[in-house]
């Protein structure tokens, strides 16, 4: 059993980033950032590797011959390596992208264009009216609207596997919706909304079972448990790097080589290619052939100091923190007989978060106390309308950890929560 | 008066908890009628507010609405469907000039002073106006008014060219 963060540890990581060390003060107080989910905090390290390069090396990569480029781009490429080891893949497999919402359309739409004149007849990604597309109903938004674009370009159908009153599914619904029908199954690692973890080796070994491609939206995993892509046995996998401690405008597309061999590539442009003439284009092989035009050079040197934060500290050891502290989270949530406590009813398959609704309240005049209190919580529907309309709500209001998070910060937001109906005059 | 109070004025509350203007339109001979659905997709607030003209006079004669949303959006559909109400009605360019006084107050980051004859007790809800989050909260039901304003305007144009 590894151990959670002692209070001098967690004293000693708050030092490490300036938003936490010299904290916006709310009322006297420094703001409780409960808000993670959305975006995580940058240690000084990352922001100081971005500053160094941009001040010492910034020069364009994968271009010219002079010396400064060279450097620049063995930084880049360090970065991907740092990646790939982090997630249990191999370099040639990680892809840069401007965000996991990009990663995964760059998926669905090289599918698409595999299904046109540009694809061969026995691509890997053939799709016809018949085959199916499955996603759940717990997806964000990234994770559905692309396959519903996927569906009406190709006249596949896309179903879902259904969520309970909770807001979870299981691997037994799953069962009943993959078939030999299914081509692609994209789900969510963790549930951004309920924190709910996935069961994603068998998921995926059921997939594989029929033949379908599986597609693992992990941004709300990778920045707190270990995870490995080649472990986990899924074909795709798309995370972000804001929410892992690194700079913003880059998501990561992580790809089994055979399959990133056969996907076409949906952007194009310079430095993607080998040659080119007037009329047609030869591409390089992945990960460069889906980086067509100029990469956002720093944030990946941004990300590589962000994987070296976490690795330094452990993903275990994160891990173990954050499961005490959603304990403790949930606990105070339950004991709360005014709130609605959404997902897993307890603290286990739950990794991060948790997302409550306020009986008799609405999400935004919760956020609005809360905020008055000096504790920052999304509230709203988090970029998963289906999801909450399943669970019979419009919005709910998340809170969400990390690993600077104290328990002293998750009891003002369970203070606060009482504080917003004793506003209103309700009962908690 | 901190600003939270600020933002939830007592008749702001009673609004959202006793909301005003729910229901459906009566059909009556000779009147049009327009019905428009309003969403904040941040949030997920949603409302449907329905008129009923009569082409003659250009009076808007029923204002009614549905929805679901946060104490702000819905106090605010309440206090203008309240406003209808008390001033019997109004003309399309009536309402067009309280929608402009409300967007103006809202908008005002608590700057200008609201027009409280055109106003009523919508500047109740002058303390939105510091909260930028909150905006979109409190002209969803105006919005949808303004949206009905130029649907009707619309059809009575079609009937004009026929």
């Amino acid at each position: 059993m590894v151990k959670p963060f002692s209070s001098s540890e967690i004293k000693s990581f708050r030092s490490d980033f300036p938003f936490f060390a010299d904290p916006t003060l709310v009322g006297g107080r420094p703001l409780a950032y409960l808000d993670s989910g959305a975006t995580s905090q940058r240690p000084k390290t990352v922001l100081d590797a971005e500053r160094f390069f941009l001040e010492k090396q910034n020069s364009a990569v994968h271009r010219g011959a002079s010396i400064a480029t060279g450097n620049a781009t063995s930084s880049f490429e360090a970065s991907r390596e740092a990646v790939a080891k982090f997630v249990g893949a191999e370099a040639s497999e990680i892809v840069w992208t401007a965000g996991a919402t990009d990663a995964l359309n760059l998926i669905a739409q090289g599918i698409a264009e595999a299904n046109t004149s540009l694809g061969s007849s026995n691509s890997l990604f053939k799709l016809e009216p018949g085959d199916e597309i499955l996603v759940t109903e717990a997806e964000h938004h990234a994770n559905l609207v692309p396959w519903q674009r996927l569906a009406l370009k190709t006249g596949a159908s896309l179903r879902w596997i259904p969520v309970n009153e909770h807001g979870i599914w299981s691997i037994d619904d799953a069962r009943s919706y993959v078939n030999k029908r299914t081509k692609i199954f994209a789900f969510g690692h963790v549930s951004n909304v309920t924190g709910f973890k996935a069961p994603v080796r068998e998921l995926t070994d059921l997939a594989r079972s029929v033949g379908a491609m599986t597609v693992l939206d992990a941004c709300q995993s990778v920045p707190h448990v270990p995870v490995n892509f080649t472990n986990l046995g899924v074909d795709f996998a798309v995370f972000s790097s804001h929410k892992m401690l690194g700079p913003n405008g880059l998501g990561v597309l992580y790809g089994k080589a055979e399959l990133l061999d056969e996907l076409p590539p949906a952007r194009t442009g310079g430095s993607a290619i080998t040659r080119v003439t007037m009329e047609q284009a030869e591409f390089l092989p992945p990960p460069l052939r889906f980086e067509a035009g100029t990469q956002a050079v720093s944030q990946v040197i941004g990300i590589g100091a962000a994987v070296k934060y976490l690795e330094d500290i452990g993903m275990q050891r994160i891990a173990s923190h954050e499961e005490e502290l959603v304990a403790h989270l949930v606990e105070g949530v339950n004991k709360n007989s005014g709130l609605r406590l959404l997902g897993p009813q307890n603290s286990s398959h739950r990794v991060a978060l948790a997302s409550v609704e306020v009986n008799g309240l609405h999400a935004h005049d919760v956020g609005q106390v809360l905020d008055g209190e000096g504790v920052q919580v999304r509230v709203g529907h988090h970029c998963a309308q289906p999801l909450h309309r399943a669970m019979g709500i419009t919005s709910s209001v998340r809170a969400s950890v990390h690993l600077t998070t104290t328990e002293d910060e998750i009891d003002r937001f369970l203070d606060g929560l009482r504080k917003a109906q004793k506003y209103f005059d309700l009962e908690s | 008066m901190n600003e939270l109070d600020q933002l939830y004025q007592q008749l702001i509350l009673e609004h959202s908890r006793r909301p005003i203007g729910k229901g459906t339109l009566e059909d009556r001979d000779g009147e049009l009628s327009a019905s428009h659905y309003e969403m904040n997709p941040s949030c997920g607030d949603e409302l449907t507010l329905k008129v009923s003209l009569d082409p003659q006079t250009m009076q808007l004669t029923q204002l009614v609405w549905e929805g679901q949303g946060c104490s702000i959006s819905m106090a605010s559909a309440s206090i203008l469907a309240q406003l209808f109400r008390d001033e019997d009605g109004f003309t399309v360019e009536q309402a067009r000039e309280r929608i402009a006084a409300f967007r103006e107050m809202i908008q005002s980051r608590g700057k200008t002073e609201p027009d409280e004859d055109l106003l009523g007790d919508a500047v109740a809800l002058q303390g939105v106006s510091k909260f930028i989050m909150r905006i979109k909260c409190a002209m969803l039901g105006w919005v949808a008014l303004e949206a009905n304003l130029h649907k009707l305007e619309a059809s009575i144009a079609t009937a004009n060219d026929k």
